[in-house]
């Protein structure tokens, strides 16, 4: 750390003017032209034009870094990531970080807790999966995304699998539910993979689908709570079981009476489509298996439409059609040759979701600035600048565990056995969203109940704030902080200790400290750079050096220091995507 | 205040609701703002919504409800329901004493609430029938059965929300408290969203300062927080360079509250050094003990719902040896806690309500590896209340011989929560805000048969 802080110092002298373009106001915004770099753009500049909405300038390289960051892989650009970017001249540069991006491993661990919320991925009440198989399920959707697998077969896959809850991930897609009845399934899979809400139906649309998912069975094993998901030809209907949780010492309750059908023949199955064709269904075929096929076919409208519109808001935070998981026939698109666009993309990619997001992230609507110039109270439906969002709960403690080089602690304990989380965790790779953090709760983690994306709040709070401002929690990760130690210490002016004696290094000879290093001033200016780079993503401008430094010149130095680090994380710079 | 004006703020509740991504203007297009209700902006929680008129001539007796939640299930039979002539492998070894009331007796381990009994009546009857954790902590809090779609909100959510900001509360405190950790596996809030938890202090009020996460800290100084308040708005270039965003000016709202909670004297509620040390010493010097002082600073402010959460009832093992670690920590506390709101006249105005998620198994597990232990019970157990316009000295409801079973007037979660709503002057029938606009009440319209005893009329 030390090494590194002196040989920057020397190295580098790059803030404000150098890196910011000197025309620009703002440390956010790019010079670079504004013309339609892609189809998406062709749509999106089209719509704004005859709205006569103005669009956004270009956002600036270091927003861009920090925003791909926090969209792709859900993590904060470490100060020399950061830097790195900003200083390297190909003109390429942001599409190849877009694609670097997708390789990491941070990708399949934000993407999976994305999906966890819609998949609802919970261990207890009300989804009661249970702990093993929360951590099943959640295993298997991350290394579907690791290796990219196709959607249509991602979706095929959850929807007719069979076998064991902890052995078989994607099973738990049955099981992830308040009650397990066939209705209950049928809405659960209209609102995922067709982005409607069933219950909003005419009640016949709803229980033809509803037929499809009537021969699910359930059947309990010898180990504890594990369950085999299977297809039972002769099963004759689907009990409305409460999902209740039983400790494993209680008494018996009296159990539910199975409800076998009066005769013993399994009435013919009426399954309908949802667009109203009915089903035919082979004798001993997996009827779950004829709907599969029918929702991922090219042909479905629902099926690509629904996650190319989720995708975009995952990014631009509308929906084309808004809010993503309620389409319905009056809730129109608000820009239809741009969602027939991304439908066919869809299409012709093979489902490749990657292929989407490049295509997305490399339009210069996704590249605008959050700065807005024009005031129409269309232009944010109309995708004319960068939404600002708040950071995701478990983003935001990742963030700022990763500034400070702490850690956090999780565990769960109930049910026996605990659960333990490693302390070098991230918090975007937990399982489950039943492990208990009041930190997560209070920023608006999802409680996966229902697997509306609404659940996910981005709403600031007083208790938030308070929070971050002033409590022991954050002081703590800031002012022990094992990384931000030496930067403090530099600040305050303590002599940063000596290399280590020649006569320590092997073989090499090291001519002793030259007396002449960096004065103090360099050596604060080289502090705020830092700090600035490793919370911000970027260089400071001029105004805000002198800030810092005047702030700087009365009182406790190191104090002055931590107190930057503690405004910086509290600014709405650091607090929202941007 | 026209209906339109309130129609808006309630179309605002709702946008808030989904995490601000539905604008208000397509809220009402969707019809789902139609609760007329006084409103009051607020960052705290979901925002004050429509507390519904009390019947004319109507007063509601309780103002504000300290909940003591015995996390983990206490055990009936250890506590307020001995059954000594139940034998060894039942009754264990505590004996019961009596109380200041005829012919009431409770736990050997409670001798300050023995001397409390006029004051708080046990309802020897409590059940549901569930032996999980989650699920019973689930019904015991909101009235609901599980498994129907919902999730709703707990008690507290409820009552801060209709006894709140738009009932006239208007301290800086927010309405809804939990000394000092949330219950963790148990929502909260329900469909009502994150905004709708209670706010947890955190700290330890044990300790010389108790030091309440975000309101107190260690170590800054006044003149240090408002230094450095200054230099973070100076520092905002995100802020200056997009004057007037409604996003930035709502967290600006936030930011502004809290300061207010930081530098302002709200936060001296949390400073036990104001207290005379003989009634600290009463309350016992536990964290317990000092939370329910805490709770009681925090009522007489006028704060609507305070839980304190007690963890440490999940007694599987060592049932007995738990018991005596802990019955005296919160014999007095509760008993210290009656006392003093008596005193000061505001236990008339103030449900105190005791009880966790269910009770324990009779059968004591003698055997290894439990070693005197007892399991989770839900078929029978104990709540107690006190205050509020609830009488004192009463028992309700009995159980078995053996503490098996209900055996007289059984009282069901619902019969419970719908008696203190009544005492609240809230309305069952209310609506509460929900995010898909679904018509629903705070509580159950009628509960199905099997499941309610009727309200405590008993002690009303």
């Amino acid at each position: 750390m030390k090494t590194f802080l002196i040989s920057a110092v020397i190295g580098v002298a790059v803030w404000g003017g150098a890196t910011t373009p000197s025309a620009k106001a703002t440390p956010f915004e790019s010079d670079a032209a504004l013309s339609p770099q892609t189809k998406i753009d062709e749509a999106v500049f089209a719509s704004l034009k005859k709205l006569n909405i103005e669009p956004a300038s270009i956002c600036s390289d270091a927003v861009f870094v920090r925003r791909v960051f926090l969209d792709l892989i859900g993590t904060l650009p470490t100060a020399k990531e950061a830097k790195e970017f900003l200083e390297d001249k190909d003109p390429k540069k942001r599409s190849a970080l877009i694609d670097r991006l997708m390789e990491r491993d941070e990708f399949a661990d934000y993407w999976a807790m994305k999906w966890g919320d819609l998949l609802r991925i919970r261990a207890e009440f009300p989804i009661n999966l249970w702990p093993n198989a929360a951590q099943a399920y959640h295993r298997w959707v991350r290394d579907s995304l690791r290796e990219n697998m196709p959607y249509d077969k991602f979706v095929r896959e959850m929807l007719t699998s069979n076998g064991s809850n902890f052995r078989v991930g994607q099973v738990n897609f049955y099981r992830a539910v308040q009650s397990k009845d066939q209705e209950t399934i049928a809405k659960a899979v209209a609102l995922t993979f067709m982005g409607t809400r069933a219950e909003n139906w005419p009640k016949e649309q709803l229980a033809g689908m509803a037929q499809f998912f009537s021969k699910i069975a359930f059947k309990q094993t010898g180990e504890w709570k594990e369950e085999i998901i299977f297809f039972d030809p002769a099963k004759t209907a689907t009990l409305a079981t409460n999902n209740l949780e039983q400790a494993t010492t209680a008494p018996a309750e009296p159990a539910e009476k199975k409800k076998k059908g009066e005769g013993s023949k399994p009435a013919k199955l009426a399954a309908t489509f949802p667009d109203g064709t009915p089903a035919k269904i082979a004798e001993g075929r997996d009827p779950r298996v004829v709907f599969a096929d029918w929702l991922i076919s090219p042909k479905n409208p629902w099926f690509g439409r629904n996650i190319v519109n989720r995708v975009w808001s995952w990014f631009l935070e509308r929906g084309i059609i808004h809010e993503p998981d309620d389409i319905r026939p009056d809730n129109k698109p608000v820009n239809p040759e741009l969602l027939a666009y991304l439908e066919k993309e869809l299409v012709a990619g093979k489902y490749d979701l990657k292929h989407l997001f490049r295509l997305i992230l490399n339009s210069q609507t996704y590249q605008l600035s959050s700065v807005p110039k024009s005031k129409s109270p269309e232009a944010e439906a109309n995708f004319a600048r960068y939404p600002l969002r708040r950071l995701e709960a478990e983003v935001l403690i990742d963030a700022l565990n990763q500034i400070t080089g702490t850690t956090e602690k999780y565990s769960s304990p109930v049910p026996e056995p605990f659960t333990f989380i490693p302390e070098d965790q991230r918090s975007i790779s937990l399982p489950d969203s039943s492990i208990t953090s009041s930190f997560l709760e209070m920023f608006g983690r999802p409680s996966r109940d229902t697997g509306l994306e609404l659940e996910r709040s981005s709403k600031p709070t007083t208790d938030q704030r308070l929070h971050m401002l002033n409590s022991s929690h954050i002081q703590r990760k800031i002012e022990n902080s094992p990384k931000l130690q030496a930067l403090f210490s530099a600040a305050s002016g303590a002599v940063s200790k000596p290399p280590k004696p020649a006569k320590f290094r092997k073989g090499v000879k090291v001519a002793p400290p030259v007396s002449t290093g960096p004065t103090s001033e360099q050596k604060k200016a080289e502090v705020i750079n830092q700090l600035y780079l490793t919370i911000l993503s970027r260089f400071p401008t001029e105004q805000e050096l002198k800030t810092v430094a005047e702030y700087m010149q009365a009182g406790s130095k190191r104090e002055a220091a931590v107190d930057l680090a503690w405004a910086l994380v509290n600014s709405a710079e650091f607090l929202y995507r941007h | 205040m026209s209906i339109k004006f309130t129609q808006d703020k309630v179309a605002d509740v709702i946008a808030d609701m989904h995490g601000g991504r539905i604008s208000r203007r397509e809220m009402l297009r969707r019809g789902l703002a139609g609760t007329a209700g006084l409103l009051m902006a607020d960052c705290w929680s979901v925002r004050a919504f429509g507390a519904p008129a009390l019947p004319k001539g109507k007063t509601a007796k309780a103002k504000s409800v300290i909940q003591i939640w015995m996390w983990g299930g206490p055990s009936h039979m250890d506590t307020f329901d001995l059954k000594p002539d139940s034998g060894q492998d039942y009754a264990g070894p505590l004996k019961p004493i009596p109380t200041n009331v005829d012919g009431v007796q409770i736990c050997e381990l409670l001798p300050q609430l023995a001397k409390q009994a006029d004051k708080y009546t046990i309802i020897r009857s409590m059940t549901h029938g569930n032996s999980g954790h989650e699920t019973a902590a689930y019904m015991v809090q909101t009235a609901r059965k599980p498994g129907d779609g919902q999730v709703y909100p707990s008690v507290g959510a409820v009552v801060s929300l209709f006894k709140g900001y738009s009932a006239g509360y208007k301290g800086l405190i927010p309405p809804y408290i939990v000394m000092t950790q949330l219950q963790g596996r148990f929502s909260e809030a329900g469909f009502l969203g994150s905004r709708a938890k209670p706010f947890a202090t955190g700290g330890d009020p044990s300790q010389s300062k108790f030091v309440v996460e975000g309101v107190v800290a260690q170590g800054i100084s006044e003149e240090r927080q408002k230094n450095r308040r200054e230099f973070l708005h100076k520092l905002n270039t995100l802020d200056m360079a997009m004057p007037g965003n409604d996003r930035l000016a709502a967290a600006a709202q936030c930011e502004k509250q809290a300061y207010d909670l930081i530098l302002g004297d709200a936060g001296k509620v949390f400073d036990l050094s104001q207290e005379k040390d003989e009634l600290r010493d009463r309350y016992g010097k536990t964290k317990f003990g000092q939370a329910c002082l805490v709770a009681r600073r925090l009522v007489e402010r006028g704060v609507p719902y305070v839980t304190i959460n007690f963890e440490g009832w999940d007694t599987h093992k060592g049932n007995f040896q738990a018991m005596q670690r802990k019955l005296p920590e919160l014999d007095k506390g509760f008993a210290t806690l009656l006392q003093d709101l008596a005193d000061r006249g505001l236990l008339d105005s103030t449900i105190v309500w005791w009880g966790g998620e269910f009770g324990r198994t009779p059968k004591i597990a003698w055997e290894a590896p439990w070693n005197g232990g007892r399991h989770h019970y839900g078929k029978v157990f104990t709540h107690v209340v006190a205050g509020g316009g609830f009488k004192g000295g009463h028992v309700i409801g009995s159980s078995s011989e053996k503490g098996e079973e209900v055996k007289e007037r059984p009282v069901y979660p619902v019969d419970l929560i719908s008696s203190m709503y009544e005492l609240l002057g809230i309305d069952g029938a209310a609506k509460l805000p929900h995010p898909q606009g679904l018509d629903v009440t705070a509580l159950p319209s009628t509960p199905a048969a099997g499941t309610t005893g009727g309200k405590l009329t008993e002690i009303m």
